[in-house]
């Protein structure tokens, strides 16, 4: 990602919608695994994404090029995500028109699996779909969620454990 | 499987039309929707800080727009806090409650155009009367100029402002005949304001308040025939005793 920090600063505005489509997959689906929910996973990839390009506006080319773009904008999603469930009523600036009656890509299993992960805490629940879902590193993570990253290891093996008692239960 | 294999099959694509709700909001690209007009179907577009622009709806508008703006055009719902208010302000004539993006416009061109937002439905207003209120009396072709390219027709009633002389003159959005048409609408009959530029009447007074203002001023226009004095300019009206209308503030 310290590739994507250098074309950012280099140029904004070109390189950020490169952003959104590298990025925006993982946010989505990092975020509909978390919050289980569509729509919700929609408003805020796209709130993470536009608070995203506002601060970037407003650093200087040096602080966006030594950034580790993907952490960052974890942390924005996550306190979105916090917030959220605070204030489930709010909606983003913008719908598409398009959006109505629109397909729900979620794989197969999606369901399934949000009903697993609600059984674990919201730390292991995050360390989780970070790790294995998204496939971020342990670092990463640590940065994302500003914990340390001994605790964020424990955080993933305690959910992965906690997945596999449940899987032994439902059989 | 395993669970860290199930777990990695969780994604599936991006749904469609968020990296395009990204862009809108980002303001990386306008939002646009079509609306009913007196001239027609017309294109507003928007972006989170207001509505940007306003053109015929016909098969060259998104190019017009990408040439003049350099933006991308997304078709879009208006921002929830005050997208209602936009068909509001195309029939008003002006924005009231709706905010509008002037940004793609000089600050001296803002001014003019908000000033010109101010005249109101029904009356009209000499180029040079604008260029008197932002306080550039020599600068009446700048404020021409600033007119004839007002992004936001319709909504910015650059249909309201009219040649020094009183006759209607150009506009931007289809021709003239739409001034015309438009200014009839509201009650400004365009066939009498040229009539009245033929004749050289630029201010009407009322013999019993003596008052002077513009001929389309409300104020003129509810006073009694009788009552009714015409004058070919200010000076000469002041020379006869009159004092400016506060409403329509005749220059």
């Amino acid at each position: 990602m310290d590739e994507m920090g250098k074309a950012l600063a280099a140029d904004l505005d070109g390189f950020f919608p490169v952003l959104v489509d590298q990025i925006g997959r993982r946010l989505y689906w990092g975020l509909r695994r978390l919050c289980g929910d569509h729509q919700e996973a929609e408003d805020l990839t796209q709130e993470t994404f536009i608070r995203a390009y506002r601060a970037l506006s407003g650093y200087d080319s040096g602080r966006i090029s030594s950034m580790t773009v993907e952490p960052w904008l974890w942390t924005i999603a996550l306190n979105l995500g916090r917030n959220h469930l605070r204030d489930r009523s709010r909606r983003p600036t913008f719908v598409k028109l398009e959006e109505r009656g629109r397909e729900d890509p979620e794989p197969v299993d999606g369901a399934m699996w949000d009903r697993r992960l609600a059984h674990l805490n919201s730390h292991q629940k995050t360390a989780v779909v970070l790790r294995h879902v998204i496939g971020l590193g342990i670092g990463e993570i640590a940065e994302a969620t500003g914990r340390p990253e001994g605790t964020v290891k424990a955080d993933v093996h305690r959910g992965l454990n906690k997945l596999r008692e449940l899987i032994e239960e439902e059989a | 499987m395993s669970i860290e294999r199930a777990l990695e099959s969780l994604m599936g694509p991006l749904p469609d039309g968020v990296s395009e709700g990204i862009a809108l909001g980002a303001g990386l690209a306008e939002g646009y929707d079509l609306y009913e007009s007196p001239v027609g179907e017309v294109v507003v577009t928007f972006n989170p800080e207001g509505v940007s622009s306003l053109d015929l709806a016909d098969d060259d508008f998104a190019g017009r727009f990408v040439e003049r703006f350099g933006r991308r055009l997304l078709r879009a719902e208006p921002p929830r806090a005050w997208g209602r208010y936009i068909s509001e302000a195309i029939e008003a004539g002006t924005p009231g409650r709706l905010p509008v993006d002037l940004r793609s416009v000089t600050p001296f061109r803002e001014e003019v155009l908000r000033t010109t937002a101010t005249i109101p439905k029904g009356e009209v207003r000499a180029y040079s009367w604008v260029a008197a209120e932002v306080h550039r009396p020599q600068a009446v072709r700048a404020v021409g100029s600033a007119v004839a390219n007002n992004p936001i027709p319709l909504i910015i009633p650059c249909h309201r402002v009219v040649r020094s002389d009183g006759t209607v003159g150009k506009y931007s959005l289809g021709g003239p005949h739409n001034k015309r048409l438009l200014l009839a609408e509201e009650g400004a009959d365009p066939n009498w304001l040229d009539l009245l530029a033929a004749e050289g009447v630029r201010m009407m007074g009322n013999k019993t308040t003596k008052i002077v203002c513009h001929p389309t001023c409300r104020h003129a226009r509810s006073s009694k025939p009788e009552n009714l004095v015409v004058f070919d300019s200010l000076e000469t009206a002041e020379a006869a005793g009159y004092r400016p209308c506060s409403h329509c503030r005749p220059k």
